[in-house]
């Protein structure tokens, strides 16, 4: 018998992705996609379901559908994207009533996998070069985000620790970039004039939009427990990274950063959250030799993730943002899925 | 592949145990498997970088600038004199330890380019973090060889990458000296650069540094200046006394003498414990610490002038 995943997030970039990857793979029987948002790319066999943001059905569809494995790819971690309250009622208060499902009598998870953020390890000027994943944060988190993320892996440390037998594994991103992927920094890096702070030169890791989906398929495939970073080889100053972009730098006083962004960030000019500033200050690298130990070989450097996504940037600067090719219809979907008018390939057996 | 990039690394290496087993379990990967994991695509033809900052915040570029335009002010008017410079080992990585003075301190920059000079080996130098947090400052620091003194910085650049490592344990307690106090070192901290040079497993070499004081001395610190600007000491010099605001920036010509001492090996512990007797390391922090002091006044006795050495 084959697996049975749901994917959380189904909607976000991640969980459509990485439901697209699965689809391909005959050892998985089932998966089912939670979400809010409709998906927005075109899926064979997923089963989406609709769901509020704290995922208060969850208990019932872990129960109905009798998953295995859960990939929960639903954490927030652009806090422009929404409000503090939102941002809670997703990731703790969702993450909470995922691993409650999970661990309910008579559910059959065997394997977890989480997708976190190295913002988990915060910014600052005490910091370490390089993080390992034992290296502690050298701050409380101030900003909502980071305090959610320190909560939602304390559920997930909570998780794994009462139920030895399911492999969690909890996978800690560092800054996404690719041509298909918008952050915080991708957007800042899509303006004319981006962003610095005066005096500054920080040192930012990247890793590949493709490199995330391949590294969460990996965990899934070899079993493999525990807490690893996910980010490309080097650490470019930001300069360079804007310079290969081919932009130029604002340099923003370093005193009272906050206060003169201010006005910019409501007049819609730039949005840089909360958690960036120190990033721009200082910088963050993680440590990624864990997860290459385990087997795991990136397609992408730092440098090479960067200039990936700087073509993609040219491309869409020529031929314009493309048109989303595909919008979710139930009834369509439901008619391909489920229609005995259908002629399906058998698969299973 | 201990450093996660192009780091410089010696070619003596011992095999790293971690990348044979990395390289086992891809070798064991199940063939059927291969659809869902990308296998690696070759590595791209060109360098994508357009700086040659590394992952420490270095630029070899800057580098070669910054020693063209000190290489003068060493030689003329520091007139550096170094003893022992044969202690420093020629390969791995060893700690070196100094004592450190001068309001603005005087020593690194020497110690640096005199070794990188002499024997062709780069030098890093930790720094207090507050190096960091000062604009421009803190980016040039990094750019001409410095680094943040975090203990994992440290760790990984001695035993990973098999570098010298400068540090100054004293911290700012040693430059915020003031002129009466001169020459007399003060506590060397907790005894955090042993217990990293234990976890390293890497020789400790106490450097001995007569000059910096007087390059740059402290008449009186202004207390409460320091705690609005949250700085460790706010130093009046007697070069800005002497000179006005130009001596706040300018050196007076001192003669530096350098003595190298023994190097001081941990040989019966082990690298890589989670923690050391904190008996065995305050014991061995202290010894090194009274042989600087030694070197000092041995050094001092024998000099008949500041000026001339």
């Amino acid at each position: 018998m084959g697996r049975r995943v749901l994917v959380t997030g189904l909607g976000t970039f991640w969980g459509g992705k990485v439901a697209q990857a699965l689809e391909k793979d005959p050892g998985v029987d089932v998966i089912v996609g939670l979400d809010t948002t409709e998906p927005t790319i075109e899926l064979e066999r997923t089963e989406y379901v609709r769901s509020d943001e704290n995922y208060s059905i969850l208990n019932r569809i872990v129960r109905a559908t009798q998953v295995d494995t859960i990939i929960h790819t639903f954490l927030v971690v652009d806090s422009t994207s929404v409000g503090s309250r939102r941002l809670h009622e997703v990731n703790v208060i969702g993450t909470m009533n995922l691993f409650a499902a999970a661990s309910a009598s008579g559910s059959k998870v065997r394997d977890v996998v989480v997708k976190s953020s190295t913002l988990v390890y915060g910014t600052s000027m005490e910091d370490p070069v390089w993080f390992t994943e034992n290296t502690p944060r050298s701050h409380t988190p101030r900003t909502p985000v980071e305090q959610s993320l320190e909560e939602v892996e304390g559920y997930v440390r909570d998780f794994a620790q009462d139920n030895p037998h399911v492999t969690v594994s909890l996978l800690r991103f560092s800054n996404v970039i690719g041509a298909d992927i918008s952050t915080p920094l991708t957007r800042a890096l899509r303006l004319p004039l981006v962003p610095s702070i005066m005096g500054f030169d920080p040192r930012f890791q990247f890793v590949d939009e493709d490199d995330v989906i391949n590294s969460i398929l990996f965990v899934l495939e070899h079993d493999q427990p525990g807490i690893y970073n996910v980010a490309g080889d080097g650490l470019l100053p930001w300069s360079e990274v804007v310079d290969m972009c081919g932009k130029r730098r604002v340099p923003l006083p370093p005193l009272g950063t906050e206060l003169v962004a201010w006005p910019l960030r409501r007049l819609g000019i730039f949005e840089i959250p909360d958690e960036y500033w120190g990033l721009l200050r200082y910088g963050r690298g993680v440590d990624n030799r864990k997860l290459k130990a385990a087997g795991f070989t990136y397609k992408h450097t730092s440098a090479s993730a960067v200039e990936a996504f700087v073509r993609g940037m040219r491309l869409s600067g020529t031929v314009g943002e493309r048109e989303p090719e595909y919008k979710y219809e139930r009834d369509v979907e439901q008619f391909f899925r489920h229609s005995p008018a259908v002629v399906r390939e058998t698969t299973s057996d | 592949m201990a450093a996660p990039e192009e780091a410089p690394v010696p070619e003596d290496r011992p095999p790293d145990t971690d990348t044979a087993e990395a390289v086992d379990l891809r070798l064991h990967q199940p063939e059927d498997h291969g659809a869902l994991v990308h296998v690696a695509a070759p590595p791209q033809p060109s360098d994508p970088r357009l700086s040659d900052v590394d992952e420490w915040g270095r630029s070899e570029h800057m580098r070669e600038i910054a020693r063209k335009a000190y290489d003068p002010v060493y030689r003329h008017w520091f007139r550096v004199e170094w003893e022992g410079m044969e202690n420093i080992p020629r390969s791995g990585g060893a700690l070196l330890v100094a004592n450190h003075a001068g309001a603005i301190p005087s020593d690194a920059p020497a110690i640096m380019h005199g070794i990188e000079k002499e024997l062709g080996r780069p030098v890093y130098g930790l720094a207090d973090n507050l190096f960091k947090s000062i604009p421009l400052i803190g980016t040039m620091w990094a750019r001409v060889g410095g680094v943040a003194g975090h203990p994992d910085n440290a760790y990984r650049l001695l035993r990973e990458q098999r570098q010298l490592v400068l540090v100054f344990p004293e911290g700012a307690k040693g430059p915020g000296k003031t002129w009466n106090e001169r020459y007399r070192l003060r506590r060397f901290g907790r005894g955090g650069f042993v217990e990293i040079a234990m976890r390293a497993g890497v020789p400790v070499v106490p450097i001995a540094f007569v000059g910096a004081e007087e390059s740059m001395p402290i008449v009186f610190r202004l207390q409460t200046l320091a705690k609005v600007f949250g700085l460790p000491y706010a130093p009046v010099t007697a070069n800005v006394l002497a000179l006005g605001p130009a001596g706040a920036l300018t050196y007076f010509p001192a003669k530096f003498k350098i003595r190298v001492l023994e190097p001081v090996e941990f040989k019966d512990v082990l690298p890589n414990q989670e923690r050391y007797s904190r008996n065995r390391v305050m014991d061995e922090s202290e010894a090194i610490r009274e042989k600087i002091q030694e070197a000092l006044y041995d050094m001092l006795r024998e000099r008949q002038s500041i000026w001339r050495g």
